[in-house]
């Protein structure tokens, strides 16, 4: 017998280590554009980073509108680019809720219970995922189909517009996967 | 002397999920390995948070006390 035991345990180390799921990570898809579900998503992933997680947040469809940058504004935008960037929310503090919105007051009034209760913020939760490295992507073709640019996007490090086979990958090796 | 030799207190008193175990991952590394902090909070959900986070990062929790309008929670660095 021949069997070299530190070649097969190397071998059967790699095969676990490339299992799905093997990985201490969380991958989510952030697809409602409701502010509600914001600060869910944010919750679960400041709280996954501080469980030493790595975290991937995967930003598609109404999802996006939270990540657009109030201040900035893009340039060389179509007719139909132009009605979703005024239709859509300016960002993250222009979120509507999915529940008891009534007309915006819904929202102001989920702020104001917030700050009395010392929740976090929306802001400061995403202020919290950066520090903690919590990783954002944007998905290209949304904003493709929205008429949405890079530039109109938050500040944000590593924030990175990619196609969906890039959040598959992530999801394929974490533990977590969610969707919102 | 301290309650299990904690070396410092950390004052989260106030703030809510998910920011005490936000607060305790950013600061667990500034003590040495095997040393004690003490962590004071009034959010009830830290009383099953704390321990669940330091199972998924193999820390300790030594001991939980429950005060009037105070939790206390002693935290040791295990890695």
């Amino acid at each position: 017998m021949s069997i070299d035991v530190e070649k097969e345990m190397a071998a059967i180390k790699a095969q676990l280590e490339e299992r799905p799921g093997a990985k201490n990570k969380l991958s989510m898809v952030v697809f409602s554009g409701d502010l509600d579900k914001h600060i869910a998503s944010m919750i679960i992933a400041t709280g996954a980073a501080a469980m030493g997680m790595e975290v991937i947040l995967f930003y598609t469809f109404w999802g996006t509108a939270a990540l657009r940058d109030p201040k900035k504004r893009a340039k060389g935008k179509n007719f139909m680019g132009k009605m979703f960037g005024m239709m859509l929310p300016r960002g993250r503090n222009k979120l509507p809720l999915s529940q008891m919105n009534m007309a915006g007051a819904g929202p102001a009034m989920i702020k104001s219970l917030m700050k009395q209760k010392n929740v976090a913020s929306l802001d400061q939760l995403f202020e919290a995922a950066a520090m903690m490295g919590v990783k954002i992507y944007i998905c290209q073709m949304s904003m493709d189909l929205m008429g949405m640019k890079t530039e109109e996007m938050i500040d944000y490090p590593g924030l990175e517009v990619v196609g969906v086979a890039t959040f598959l990958a992530h999801a394929k090796e974490s533990s977590i996967q969610l969707f919102l | 002397m301290a309650e299990h030799d904690a070396v410092k207190t950390l004052d989260y008193k106030g703030l809510a999920c998910p920011m005490p175990v936000v607060r305790i991952s950013q600061e667990i590394g500034k003590i040495a390995v095997g040393q004690v902090v003490e962590v004071h909070t009034t959010d009830p959900g830290s009383i099953s948070d704390f321990p669940a986070w330091a199972k998924t990062t193999g820390h300790e929790v030594v001991e939980i006390k429950q005060e009037a309008g105070l939790i206390r929670i002693f935290v040791r660095r295990k890695k």
